[in-house]
């Protein structure tokens, strides 16, 4: 992992040299048009993490808000203006400036204001795909509307790089793709096997090459790879957390500053966060893809993503993973940088009251360590694995 | 004496909205229809014989919102959801969320599963500038006045559509008029009562609310402008609907010539223009006026829009209140900033914690921007 995500910073950073153009994306952005494109797609977000993961993320945020923006919004925004201004990132150098920008409103609105920002800062064209909000339903009309703006989409590529769009390619990279999407859901089912071979912070990390390089061989090859070695684990019984005894369920974006702190305190109660709705926004629209037309699907397949449906739907999710992956309790991180993956938190702990786990809700920001605070966590933690274990005797 | 009187109406109203609502429901039997946002097409509902209001968030308290609603929502979405919760709203029948920023698109969940009211979401582009993104623009509107039909089993003919875009655009070039009045001659009318008349005019009885400002504007128009030296401010930002404000401002030699906000001229900015397709005559109003910052209209819109202002208005200094929580807003701030320093135009921004409370600190950061000036 660090060695194929080390190789693909480097060629990003000698894009010039090697004649590609680089295209800034959002994590939920369509990104195999670009893989066809030969044009390299970098992840503020995916940065974003490894900044939050370096525990720069307070500072950073800090740095933004002195530019004048405020305490109270997103810190993957913040983190990245920050850096494109100071270049300070676990990257070295920080990342290459882009050719071009490529936003997606299927998590959120935020990005809309981040890249018309950075928009601005880099005089770059952006191309916004706008994906119709499904409170409850995918009308007609945004089904037409996101697969023209597909075909919009190529065209803003062609123009931009001036190269036809390579329509052979995008088959075969349609394919890689939904065949990574596939092996990834694979690696995330291996955790319904008690004891599960890998937790949620272990698909945090693996997570990287989904969001960032799929459409690409060699994500094929690392899930596949990957894959073996769980099943191995789960052939004999190798669990990730020693006497796994509880399972939980975590939601929402990872605590990218505190993952091993976590990881340790779950797994001194023998608890283990065996899966999360967070990673599992890469594989769940596999069957809305028609793996022959992937250009005339992936419409549909990105705008009924997790984070672009209605709270009941998330719940229902919810629901699901509770019962596949059978565990004794929920975790909710209360994100405080991300509204539309937090508001509807308290309303989905009442949609799946009939399940009957314990929930816990844990305040927290996915990269500013300003806002958590250890000692109130900790004591949350330890009571809600109190009630656990009480209902297991 | 007869512009006191008819002052009075407008202040009441923008006082108690529900209280007035609620009373001309008994009176007329009407249903009721509350929306969150500028982007409601009101022609519509007014054409099915409905009565289209903002809900304006009015609770200060949000102990019911919060068992929905984390701290960190802006005073709106929690206010909104506590007078949906409280009973504050019991005369609603229906609410229209349409798509705006991502704390409304989860409030609009949030309300589905926990208000009785029924219930319509208009799932808006963001994006405006797109020939695509516009067509979509009007079908959504179609699929919205199908919507509206079906629930109320009405018809929603031609004649009535064409009839509610006349009565709205006569009601914007009103509001319009009223605040250029204004901005040539302050003097003639205060901030607060100004923003009273923008605030009951978005609940009223629209025909009410015609009658009431035309007899406002002619007593208005027949006041002399006066020449007053006073420094020119504009508000800029999503809502602000305290009055006391205005009065902080006008004791200070100031006054506030103009806004941007959507408690203000975002709601009547713009007409609606003749055109054969009815939906796409009212889609383009909403694609072509000032947009919300949760829309795109190319990068560089709310810059610029506010540099036509402030030319436009001669203003001296803008006031950007900004909303605690609110991010659309709050993401334009600093680029907006560097551009007024760019053009030498004087600014102050006040972070509201609720758009319908003052505090000191606020009042100290307002009296500093005066003294500055
Ligand atoms: S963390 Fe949430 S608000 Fe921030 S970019 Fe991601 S989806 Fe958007
Ligand atoms: S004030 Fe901002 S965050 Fe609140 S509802 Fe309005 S746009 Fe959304």
């Amino acid at each position: 992992m660090k060695r194929i995500m080390r190789r693909y910073y480097t060629e990003a950073k000698y894009a010039k040299l090697l004649g590609k153009k680089i295209a800034w994306i959002t994590s939920g952005g369509p990104v195999e048009p670009l893989i066809a494109m030969n044009i390299i797609p970098i992840y503020p977000e995916n940065h974003g993490a490894m900044i939050g993961a370096s525990k720069l993320g307070g500072k950073m945020s800090e740095f933004a808000e002195g530019l004048g923006y405020s305490q109270d919004v997103c810190s993957y925004v913040k983190d990245d203006i920050t850096s494109s201004i100071t270049k300070e990132s676990p990257v070295p150098g920080g990342l290459p400036e882009p050719d071009m920008l490529i936003c997606s409103n299927n998590i959120c609105g935020t990005v809309l204001k981040w890249y018309e920002i950075q928009a601005r800062k880099f005089n770059v064209p952006l191309f916004i795909y706008d994906t119709p909000f499904v409170h409850t339903e995918f009308t007609d009309e945004a089904r037409e509307y996101v697969n023209e703006q597909t075909k919009e989409y190529i065209r803003f590529l062609e123009k931009h790089t001036g190269k036809k769009f390579n329509y052979k390619k995008m088959k075969k990279v349609g394919h890689l793709s939904l065949e990574a999407m596939r092996l990834w859901k694979a690696v995330l089912d291996t955790a319904a096997h008690k004891p599960s071979p890998l937790t949620a912070f272990d698909a945090f990390f693996h997570l990287a090459l989904i969001v960032t390089l799929r459409g690409k061989k060699v994500v094929v090859r690392y899930y596949k790879t990957l894959l073996k070695e769980l099943n191995e684990r789960t052939a004999h019984n190798i669990g990730a957390v020693d006497n796994e005894k509880y399972r939980l369920l975590w939601d929402n974006l990872p605590i990218w500053f505190r993952m091993r702190w976590l990881s340790d305190k779950f797994a001194s109660h023998q608890a283990a966060l065996v899966a999360d709705t967070y990673t599992q926004a890469w594989c769940g629209v596999i069957d809305l893809i028609d793996e022959n037309d992937f250009l005339g699907t992936m419409g549909e397949a990105y705008t009924r993503i997790h984070l672009n449906v209605g709270v009941d739907q998330m719940a229902d999710t919810i629901k699901t993973f509770i019962k596949q992956y059978d565990v004794d309790g929920l975790v909710m991180h209360s994100n405080r940088s991300c509204k539309p993956y937090s508001f509807g938190q308290y309303d989905i702990q009442k949609l799946i009251r009939e399940m009957d786990i314990p929930v816990l809700m844990i305040e927290a920001d996915m990269t500013d360590d300003r806002k958590f605070s250890e000692s109130q966590v900790e004591t949350r933690i330890d009571a809600f694995m109190e009630v656990i274990k009480q209902r297991r005797k | 004496m007869k512009k006191e009187n008819n002052l009075q109406v407008f202040r009441d109203i923008a006082r108690e909205p529900y209280a007035y609502l609620r009373q001309l429901k008994q009176k007329t039997g009407k249903v009721m229809v509350g929306s969150t946002c500028t982007y409601t097409p009101e022609e519509i509902l007014l054409a099915a014989g409905l009565h289209p209001f903002r809900i304006f968030a009015q609770s200060k308290e949000f102990s019911l919102a919060d068992a929905h609603l984390q701290a960190y929502g802006c005073s709106m979405v929690r206010g909104m959801l506590e007078d949906g919760l409280s009973g504050d709203l019991d005369f609603l029948d229906a609410v229209v969320f349409p798509h705006a920023c991502d704390s409304i698109q989860r409030l609009s969940d949030i309300w589905r599963l926990n208000v009785k009211s029924l219930h319509f979401d208009v799932l808006l582009p963001v994006k405006l500038d797109s020939e695509l993104s516009k067509s979509y623009f009007v079908k959504v509107l179609g699929r919205f006045k199908k919507e509206v039909e079906e629930a109320f089993s009405v018809e929603i003919s031609d004649a009535n559509l064409r009839k509610s875009i006349a009565l709205m655009n006569r009601l914007r070039t009103l509001l319009s008029t009223l605040y250029e009045l204004r901005s040539q001659s302050p003097e003639i009318i205060g901030g607060s009562d100004l923003t009273a008349v923008v605030k009951a005019v978005m609940v009223m009885d629209k025909e009410e609310a015609e009658k009431q400002l035309q007899a406002l504007v002619d007593v208005l128009k027949q006041k002399q402008p006066s020449g007053s030296a006073k420094k020119r401010i504009l508000i800029s930002g999503s809502v602000c609907s305290h009055p006391d404000i205005y009065h902080i401002i006008e004791n200070k030699n100031a006054v506030v010539v103009w806004d941007d906000l959507c408690s203000g001229t975002r709601y009547f900015e713009g007409l609606i223009e003749q055109e054969e397709d009815l939906m796409a005559a009212i889609a383009h109003r909403f694609t072509e006026r000032y947009v919300c910052p949760a829309k795109h209209l190319g990068v560089k819109f709310q810059m610029e829009n506010l540099k036509k202002l402030i030319l436009e208005h001669r203003v001296d200094a803008v006031l950007f209140m900004l909303l605690k929580f609110c991010e659309p807003f709050s993401f334009d701030f600093p680029d907006i900033k560097n551009e007024l320093e760019k053009m030498g135009v004087r600014y102050i921004m006040v972070e509201m914690d609720q758009h319908n409370k003052i505090d000191e600190q606020m009042r100290t950061r307002i009296d500093t921007l005066l003294e500055i000036l």
